[in-house]
């Protein structure tokens, strides 16, 4: 009866998991999805602390005190662009956790009994060497995110073949593991060698790959607690793993395709050096860029019915999102229609414009994606595009040898003038020129996105 | 071995769920959902609480230990997606 209860508290929190992420299709109902998700981890965590296993409390208590202190720390605390760092955290802390209650089950599985039967041990091996990967590698893409580590790809000589060792080395110490389950010390060596081969396998992944590699961290990090439902033969930690897995592994499949590369490119392969046989900055530019002033902008501005802004990470850097925000607002309040076009890489993880748009008071219906934006960005009639580059470049559509050709971009070209606001002409992460800057109906407003902005604020009031 | 089947099928259905529920899932709300799945992926506090009680001293700290981790994803997790959904929810 007892085991009843339980197991039939951790279906209930189960389908609260669920409705929670169904809560997520709509910003309505999103804030309710979140609150059930929190009511399940409630009734999990609380129909636990009854098992009669348990026989003193204080480290759990302790524990979870230290630990929900930090973590509410951490919540507040925390810069809405700083939300890739965070995630990469939890992302990490999720796998570490993993790693110790797999070893903790190991312990205890082999006190009890005098074989564990194979499930665990094989469960266990995985539960250390998926757990391992991806708190390293977390803490590397955190140090990539924060600028601690080179945002550039590392590289070193014969990175493959070490890479490879350590993979045979991992897979013969899982079987040890499997084979040896009361050897404790293969455990730990096999969560050694796996944590060395989790920092190599994301140092040499550029900065600008970031949000594939968090988003894929993420699923690693389910499927870390799926295996570790696996070892303790509990079914709300295999649910909510595979879930969590499965939202990995979409988020990642969706960064990948809008950056049209394909995730063995990301994680292997180098973004392929400036386009050899494309042409040169001189040759994209010369004579050809039409540099504006905050006042002629405001005056395009002051003219056009329909307006479109394409923000890029750049925006967020200079901190320009409120006066971006306040500027659609003076717009709108003057009968301009202004809508947002947000490219999936826009930010630094999945949907980071997005919240960064609305930390502005941005109201989400405002903001498109690429595909809607596109279907009317011909009719628009002024396009402010502000710290954004490789991704409005038209050069992935008519370049089959540039380094970002096919990768869906936002046509900004196509609208009838494009105001791009950015420092100088320097390339984006892609390292190649951007003809859109030199098309005739292009305008380049030289400075710091913040500053512009309220520049041109100042000169629409004024005219 | 049936064991292993049981625990199986779960895993693969539950994955299934996920598909289904997270496609539908707006690029708007892609930075909570990740947020959100760290939290819930602190359910392995259901297994460290359990290690964390019991007789050995070494589960008692490597339980401890994951409580203390499991419980920052679990706090900071809803925590923070609740403070991103009412960024969206504001205006609206």
């Amino acid at each position: 009866m007892y085991d009843f209860i339980i197991n039939f508290s951790y279906l209930v929190a189960s389908v609260l998991f669920i409705f929670g992420l169904k809560g997520l299709t709509h910003p309505r109902t999103a804030v309710r999805g979140n609150l059930l998700g929190a009511c399940g981890m409630l009734l999990a965590v609380i129909v636990t602390l009854t098992d009669r296993h348990i026989v003193s409390y204080e480290y759990i208590i302790l524990g979870m005190v230290v630990g929900g202190a930090i973590g509410a720390v951490l919540a507040l605390r925390i810069e809405m662009t700083s939300m890739p760092e965070m995630v990469a955290l939890l992302n990490g802390f999720g796998g570490a956790a993993s790693i110790f209650v797999a070893g903790a089950a190991l312990i205890e599985g082999s006190s009890l009994t005098d074989s564990p039967i194979l499930q665990l041990t094989i469960a266990t091996a995985a539960s250390g060497l998926i757990g391992a990967v991806t708190f390293w590698g977390s803490l590397v893409a955190f140090g990539k995110l924060k600028g601690l580590i080179s945002e550039n790809a590392v590289l070193f000589s014969g990175q493959q073949v070490i890479n490879s060792i350590l993979a045979v080395l991992v897979l013969g110490l899982s079987i040890g593991v499997v084979l040896n389950p009361e050897s404790f010390s293969l455990y730990w060596m096999l969560v050694g060698v796996a944590s060395i081969l989790g920092v190599l396998l994301v140092l040499p992944i550029g900065g600008a790959d970031m949000p594939v590699v968090v988003a894929l961290l993420n699923s690693y990090s389910g499927l870390a607690a799926a295996a570790t439902g696996f070892v303790l033969s509990n079914n709300v930690l295999i649910i909510t793993g595979s879930l969590v897995g499965a939202s990995g592994i979409i988020l990642t499949h969706i960064m990948c395709k809008a950056m049209n590369r394909s995730l063995t490119n990301v994680l292997f392969g180098v973004m392929g050096t400036s386009g050899e046989g494309g042409q040169t900055a001189d040759e994209v530019y010369g004579g050809k860029v039409k540099s504006a002033s905050p006042e002629e902008v405001a005056l395009l501005f002051d003219a056009a019915r329909r307006v479109a802004i394409i923000p890029g990470y750049g925006m967020a850097v200079s901190q320009a999102q409120h006066p971006v925000a306040s500027l659609a607002a003076l717009l709108e309040s003057r009968g301009t229609t202004v809508e947002y076009g947000i490219h999936p890489v826009a930010g630094r993880m999945p949907g980071h414009m997005n919240v960064l748009m609305a930390e502005a008071d941005v109201p989400y219906d405002s903001l498109k994606d690429m595909d809607d934006i596109n279907q009317t960005i011909d009719q628009v009639d002024v396009v402010l595009v502000i710290g954004a580059n490789d991704v409005v470049n038209p050069l992935a559509r008519t370049d089959p040898s540039s380094p970002i050709a096919g990768m869906p971009i936002i046509d900004v070209d196509k609208a009838k003038i494009v105001v791009v606001i950015k420092r100088s002409l320097s390339p984006g992460f892609a390292g190649i020129p951007n003809p859109l800057f030199a098309l005739d109906n292009s305008l380049m407003l030289f400075g710091d996105g913040k500053k512009m902005i309220l520049d041109i604020i100042t000169a629409l009031k004024d005219s | 071995m049936e064991m292993f089947l049981m625990s199986f099928t779960v895993f693969v259905l539950a994955i299934f769920v996920g598909f289904e529920v997270i496609t539908k899932i707006p690029p708007t709300l892609h930075t909570p959902l990740m947020s959100g799945s760290n939290a819930i992926s602190g359910i392995t506090l259901v297994g460290a609480i359990v290690s964390t009680g019991t007789e050995l001293w070494v589960t008692t700290v490597l339980g401890f230990l994951s409580v203390v981790l499991a419980s920052i994803n679990v706090i900071g997790g809803f925590m923070v997606t609740n403070r991103m959904l009412a960024m969206f929810k504001k205006k609206n």
